[in-house]
């Protein structure tokens, strides 16, 4: 009696969720060993690419967090990249390059836009929680493309990368990768840790049935407040990678299309996951850049693909490796 | 032992109106049935009891306290729980991770990120027990979804209990439950009974007139009797309105 009184529910849920922790530990060696194979293939183009690739694996899974596990489709979460983006570049330009100080002022404004744009938000369900939040999502991409201090529309190039530890990350693509990899390991271990705790399983529930939840206690805005918040703030750590990746920041880091491209990340990857929207990150661009190359209207055959996909695998990659038992998914 | 005290409550939907000054007296420890016709408004008064719909006017007492304007959560801290008629459960957690949640939205804060909750024993042990008492503790690691609705009766009746409720609504606990199942049901509430205040509303006069300490009868949103099921078994009003003379001669 005592073994099933303490044992964690010992059906499927549990095994499911250890696949996907395999799954990404599979994905992260990948990441590791993409460099190498690289530099040995003369290819070291990958490299940079790669940290792109990486930083928009962090977006999405920051956007599962929220949209998988929450029922939140946030449609302005690009707004949180243009503010790590921005973050680099206006510290930047006051001599101020130390990476984490970036990431945490990128942090700090993401936070505070997520309080007061969320707090309002969740005011509202469904399709009016997208509007509004594809509006204040747009707001801020308008108020960048005004800032004419940064470039506005056109954007503003930054003359150098910035730095860890007084280490300088200009012209060492290997070391931003590397950098970014270990932030995405991170994060991936923190958005794991948070799902499983008291407080995922808070925000699991008020997704479920936020009237079962309110019946036992639970005011559900607090809960749904925090996690938007946390989302937020992982997304703008992303956009602190893309403005060194590129070394250069724009309003478009904060289009709507971009909040749509992210969207299509998750649920190409697998909802409420966390590992699947890291693969859903990697296959949508890989997708962009092979299908690129191949023709121009390759926004024609992704958009086939992604119909054919949401139609046969409704739960995405995920759900399609743990159909065929790669996962081994079921029990 | 908390009773429930209900004074001069409405509820309007638009020109109907739901719940016509409605005023209740659950004495601390009672069971306290309340039944009517099919539209009589009795969900709705469970509802505005519970918090989940706010009334136009009038006052609900918990213990002495006015909670009236006060959210669902916050009753249910205080000790109001409700089971619902149409079972509302979260389908992709177990039945235990269903009653876990409903412990610990009472035990410790829920602001906790890093350890996980799977293993949490006080959470298991207390969920566990709530589950015993509802008959369901050997289905705990099957998903809700794939009970049967017995057994999603018998889990939002955990559910319910697993808030340590002083005063627990219960709003038709038995509807589709038949034969032995229904037997066994009433058997396991008259178990809480002087332990627990209860208020049922259910359609099944057997069970209510085992069950009951008192009854009250609601037609159109008013209560046209209340009192001992006898006496309410034997109004003149009662039986013109609901219960038929074919009852009461069986009876």
């Amino acid at each position: 009696m005592t073994e099933t009184l303490t044992a964690p529910a010992a059906g499927r849920a549990p095994r499911r969720i250890a696949g996907r922790v395999k799954a990404a530990a599979c994905l992260f060696v990948l990441f590791a060993l993409m460099p190498p194979l690289a530099a040995a293939l003369d290819d070291p183009f990958w490299i940079l690419i790669g940290t792109r690739f990486l930083a928009y694996a962090i977006a999405a899974m920051a956007l599962d967090l929220i949209l998988g596990y929450g029922a939140m489709v946030s449609f302005g979460h690009a707004a949180y990249l243009g503010f790590g983006t921005y973050a680099v570049a206006i510290l930047s330009s006051y001599g101020i390059h130390d990476l984490s100080l970036q990431i945490l002022a990128g942090i700090a404004v993401s936070a505070l836009f997520a309080l007061v744009t969320g707090a309002i938000s969740l005011r509202t369900r469904g399709v009016y929680f997208i509007m509004i939040t594809l509006a204040f999502g747009q707001m801020a991409f308008f108020f960048f493309i005004s800032l004419s201090a940064y470039g506005g529309d056109d954007g503003y190039g930054l003359t150098q990368r910035s730095s860890l530890f007084g280490f300088d990350l200009t012209g060492r693509d290997g070391a931003l990768y590397y950098v970014t990899l270990a932030l995405l390991i991170g994060l991936f271990a923190l958005c794991h840790r948070i799902v499983n705790s008291r407080f995922g399983r808070v925000l699991t529930g008020i997704r479920e049935n936020p009237v079962r939840m309110e019946a036992v206690g639970f005011a559900p805005f607090r809960y749904q407040l925090t996690a938007f918040i946390i989302s937020g703030c992982i997304t703008s750590i992303a956009g602190v990678i893309l403005a060194n990746q590129a070394q250069f920041v724009s309003p478009a880091f904060m289009s709507w299309h971009r909040s749509g491209e992210l969207i299509v990340m998750v649920v190409l990857g697998g909802v409420g996951t966390l590992a699947g929207p890291i693969a859903g990150a990697v296959a949508a661009l890989t997708l962009e850049e092979g299908l690129g190359a191949l023709s121009e209207h390759w926004k024609l055959f992704f958009g086939l693909f992604l119909v054919l996909m949401v139609l046969f695998s409704p739960r995405g990659l995920t759900g399609l490796l743990e159909k065929t038992g790669l996962m081994r998914g079921k029990s | 032992m908390t009773g429930l005290t209900v004074r001069n409550l409405n509820k309007s939907f638009g020109a109907l109106k739901v719940t016509d000054d409605v005023s209740l007296e659950v004495a601390p420890g009672e069971l306290h049935a309340i039944i009517g016709p099919n539209g009589a408004g009795k969900t709705t008064l469970i509802s505005q009891l519970s918090g989940q719909l706010a009334s136009d006017s009038g006052t609900v007492n918990l213990g002495g306290r006015d909670i009236t304007r006060m959210p669902m959560p916050g009753r249910v801290r205080l000790g109001l729980a409700r089971s619902f008629q149409i079972t509302s459960v979260l389908p992709g957690f177990t039945a235990l991770e269903n009653v876990a949640l409903a412990v610990q939205a009472r035990k410790g804060s829920s602001f906790r990120f890093f350890a996980p909750v799977a293993t949490e024993a006080a959470l298991n042990d207390a969920a566990m027990r709530a589950l015993a008492e509802a008959g369901l503790d050997d289905r705990a690691h099957v998903l809700a979804r794939s009970l049967s609705h017995g057994e999603h009766r018998r889990l939002e009746l955990a559910i319910a209990l697993a808030t340590d409720p002083k005063v627990l609504l219960l709003d038709e606990p038995l509807a589709g439950v038949g034969g032995e199942d229904a037997d066994a049901f009433v058997d396991r509430l008259r178990r809480f009974k002087g332990r627990l205040t209860m208020v049922l509303i259910e359609h099944d006069m057997d069970a209510v007139f085992k069950l009951a300490d008192r009854v009250s009868v609601l037609v159109y949103g008013q209560i046209i009797a209340s009192g001992a099921p006898e006496d309410v078994r034997n109004d003149p009003a009662v039986r013109a309105a609901y219960l038929g003379d074919e009852h009461g001669e069986a009876a």
